[in-house]
Order: structure tokens, then sequence, then C-alpha cells
């Protein structure tokens, strides 16, 4: 596999299948390990850098799935490569404009995506669409025990999984799902759902992940604590108790709006049909806003001219590392909203 | 980034208003006190250094705190301070009592780890753990001009290679 593949399929997580899928796009779980007998990353040398890049990548090349792996050397690879592995939430913005030895080993279809030495030496990474949590701390849990089979990580009796950062010892486990909430929002109650979670002590992030604000409705919800609880008890807690509260309210919102504003509910909805069909400039701040209108008409069935999975494609599609490799040029800002207001328009006629 | 606002920090949150119908989009830049100034912050998650600044407030004879060096790594309390990363495994020793208050503040009150357990654990360190411990002691033992040390660890080195 090749990154130019990449662009050619939709990862998994992005299908719209799964539990609760008309507003949870997508679940993912993050383990941080380190790698005993090195310094964390802030005091590694260029040779320790590269010891540990060799040693994880050997690693990940044994395990059964080895086969399948795409491993990128982001040091080497090209600006537009990186961008393009941000864009498929495949590696962070921090790992993409970092310095030094690193890279990114991805699974066939985009499930598992393990990051050396980023801000610690590993990050195994699974995700999977709608809300899987359980399934993916099982597969994440599996894959951690082969590669301990392999390497010693750096671990504590009293502390744990010890990490760079004090914010993630202990389990070194980030639980994370992506939740579509355009109903709270228009009816002004998103605020209430921010407070509830800061009260859960959770994180909640925009569509893109640490240090991204909240654009067109998309917001990421994770775990802040790792230590005093079990990775099991942080899953549960999120899989069972938290996600489907959080569902509970944006359903409960959309009910709202279809019993008491319903004009303003397809007037929304179509508006941003309407737009997305003929614009012929489309910034990527204003798709955002009319795909996630666009998602909440047919996930509520007031729209069926496309599916969830389709407009899934598009959110990645329309970014701008992806409109480049789609064209095959490099694209100025006014270039790339006019591709990508092309884009959309025939992404929609060719359903119709 | 520089804040548009006050001009001197470094702007971290950035905002983008979509404003309807036309969709046209606003755009602002600032760092997170004066975010948190104007209210635009909504959700506040603690940023380990502001923690990492409470909590050397409230220790009385903070100079020192700051100062511990890790004899592993060399970082001191003050760097990782700074920017709020850790140099080694060994600081968790090195820094234990600032980080265990630290640690509890950002853990929710937490102090001890009862999740997984590597299977390994207890069992003889890895021979990639003792290369790279062997590799680290050469370099010391040249740093302070002790050849006969380095090449006794040299000597290990080679029969851990070989075998």
């Amino acid at each position: 596999m090749t990154i130019d593949n990449l662009t050619k399929q939709t990862g998994e997580w992005l299908r719209g299948e799964g539990p609760y899928s008309d507003v949870v796009i997508s679940s993912r779980i993050r383990l941080a390990r380190n790698i005993a007998g090195f310094p964390f990353l802030s005091k590694a040398s260029d040779s320790d850098r590269k010891q540990i890049f060799r040693l994880l990548s050997d690693c990940i090349g044994d395990l059964e799935f080895g086969q399948e792996n795409l491993i990128v050397d982001i040091e080497d690879a090209q600006e537009i490569d990186r961008q393009l592995l941000v864009e498929r939430h495949l590696i962070s913005r921090q790992h993409a404009e970092g310095e030094g030895t690193r890279g990114v080993a991805v699974s066939a279809g985009e499930k598992r995506a393990l990051m050396i030495n980023e801000e610690d030496h590993l990050r195994i990474q699974t995700m999977r669409s709608g809300l899987q949590l359980i399934p993916l701390f099982e597969e994440i849990n599996a894959l951690d025990d082969s590669l301990e089979s392999q390497v010693e990580y750096a671990f504590d009796k009293r502390l744990g999984f010890l990490t760079a950062c004090p914010t993630n010892v202990g389990t070194g486990i980030r639980v994370s799902v992506m939740l579509h909430l355009p109903a709270l929002k228009i009816t002004n109650h998103i605020e209430q759902m921010f407070r509830a979670a800061k009260d859960l002590k959770l994180a909640v992030r925009g569509l893109y992940g640490e240090g991204t604000d909240a654009i067109g409705d998309f917001f990421q919800v994770s775990n802040q604590v790792t230590l005093g609880l079990s990775e099991e008890q942080i899953v549960d807690e999120f899989a069972t108790k938290t996600i489907p509260q959080f569902v509970e309210y944006e359903l409960a919102a959309r009910n709202t709006l279809l019993k008491e504003r319903v004009h303003l509910l397809d007037d929304k909805i179509w508006r941003a049909y309407g737009t997305l069909e003929n614009a012929r400039a489309l910034s990527s701040d204003e798709t955002l806003f009319l795909l996630s209108h666009l998602r909440m008409g047919v996930s509520m069935g007031r729209c069926q001219k496309i599916d969830t999975d389709q407009i899934n494609r598009m959110f990645i599609s329309v970014q701008p590392a992806h409109l480049q490799k789609l064209t095959g040029r490099r694209l100025g800002g006014e270039e790339r909203s006019v591709a990508r207001a092309e884009f959309l328009r025939q992404s929609l006629a060719s359903r119709n | 980034m520089v804040c548009q606002r006050c001009n001197k920090a470094q702007a971290t949150v950035h905002l983008t208003d979509i404003v309807p119908p036309e969709g046209e989009k606003r755009e602002r830049h600032v760092c997170e006190r004066c975010a948190a100034e104007e209210g635009l912050i909504v959700q506040k998650h603690e940023p380990i250094a502001a923690i990492l600044d409470s909590f050397i407030k409230q220790a009385s004879g903070s100079e020192k705190v700051v100062d511990v060096a890790c004899p592993e790594c060399g970082m001191t309390f003050r760097e990782f301070r700074s920017h709020g990363l850790l140099g080694c495994p060994n600081d968790y020793d090195a820094f234990e009592r600032p980080l265990t208050a630290l640690i509890k503040r950002a853990q929710d009150g937490a102090t001890h780890h009862v999740g997984k357990t590597p299977a390994r654990l207890g069992a003889e360190p890895s021979i990639h753990v003792k290369i790279a411990k062997l590799k680290r002691q050469i370099h010391e033992a040249v740093e302070v001009e002790d050849y006969e040390l380095a090449a006794r660890y040299r000597d290990t080195l080679a029969e851990l290679e070989q075998s």
C-alpha cells in the first residue's frame, strides 16, 4: 500500500455504520507507551530516536497484520503527504510538524495507526465508525500485548505506564468519540453539554483534535483522567453511560426541532443542499457548516438524496491536501475553493 | 502567531465564526489569557503549565524544588515546568515530591495505577534495554575520560550483540 492509495479509499471508521451512527461519527482509543532504557523524546539524541524507530518498526512488521501495513517515514515524507495523513486523522498535527526521525504505521482499512516518536515513543491507535468502544478496546489491548511481548515498556508498579507528560501516566489510555451535535447547537444547548463534559472531567475538542476549535457542530469528547481507574472502567463508563447520554441530549433536541420548528429545520437542510449543489467556490469552513446541516437532514430522514457514508467521505475529500491529490496539482487558496465546490457539485450530481 | 488582542503572547485559541446565511467567515487568533478575559473559552481544561505554576506557588522553598535535576537525563524541574514534558522515565523518581502533588491534581486525586500490568514485569530486562543502557554508560564514561571503564562496557556490549 502507498499513501496515494489512501486517497482512493475511505477508512473503515468513516463508513457511517455502527451503533448510534446518526450522532456518533467514530470511536477511537489510543495507548501511550515508551520503551524502557531510552529517555523520553525531549531528551532523546538523534541516535536514540533512530534506535527507537528501528526497534518499533521491526516489531510492527512482525505483527500478524504487518504485511498489509503502510509504514511512513514522516521525516522524509513530502509536505503534502504529511498533511494528507493529518487530514485522515492518522497522525497528529504535532507529528506532521515535528522534527527528527519519526513515523507512522497504518493498517489496511485504516483501522489502526501507530505513531512512532510523537510525544511518546509509541502511540497505538485504533478506530471504528459509530460507538464501538468495547470491541475497540479488545483489539487495542491484544495489539498492545503482542508488542509488549517484543519490547519492554517503561512501567512503574505505583504509577503504571510512564509517559512523557504526567497527564497520560497510568493507563496511558485516551478514549475519544467524535460527535455530531447540530441540533444542540441550533437549540442553544451546546454550552450545557460543554459544562456537563467538564463536570465529568472530559475534554472537548474540535474535529481535528488537540488545539483545534469546533467548527460545523463536530465535537471530539475524550477522557482526561488516566490514573486510578482501570482501562475497562474508563472504556465502560464512556461506552455505556457518558456517550449514550450525550446522544440522548442530541436526539431530544432533534425531536424538539421536528415538533416545534420543522420549517426552520428543513430550511437549514435544503439551503445547505442547494448551496452544495450549486456553489462555484466554497471555503473549507463554510463547507463543514453546510455538510453538517446536510448530514443532520440525512440522519433525520428529511433528505434522501444522499447517504451518510457519502457525506462522511466528502468531509475528508474537501480538505486541502486531498483536493490537491485529487486534482493532481498544487492549488492556491482561491483555486482550492473552486476545486472544492466543483468536487462537491460532481459528487452530488452523480447521485441524482 | 501573535495574539491579535494583546500582541504579546502566542495565539493558541483560533476562533472561526461562521455567520449565516452566507456563511461568511470571521477568523480571530488570540492567546489563552485574552480568550479567557473575553469569556471565549467555554470549556477550560487546565493546561499543565497552569497546574504547575499554581503548585510551585503553593510550595514553600520552591527554588530548591525547581532546581532538582534528574541524574539520568539531566532535566531540571524548572525545565519540565517550562514545556510540560519529562525527560526520561527516571524523572518520576527524581521529581517524586513535586510530581506526586501535580499528578494528584491532574488525575482527579488518583495517585496509584490500578490498570493493566505488562506480562513481562519482573522478568529479566530485555536485550535492547541492556544494549541501550550500555551505550549510554560508554558515552558517559568517555565524557569523564574514564576510558578504562568505557572499554569494559564496550566489551560487554560486544558480547551482548554477538549473543
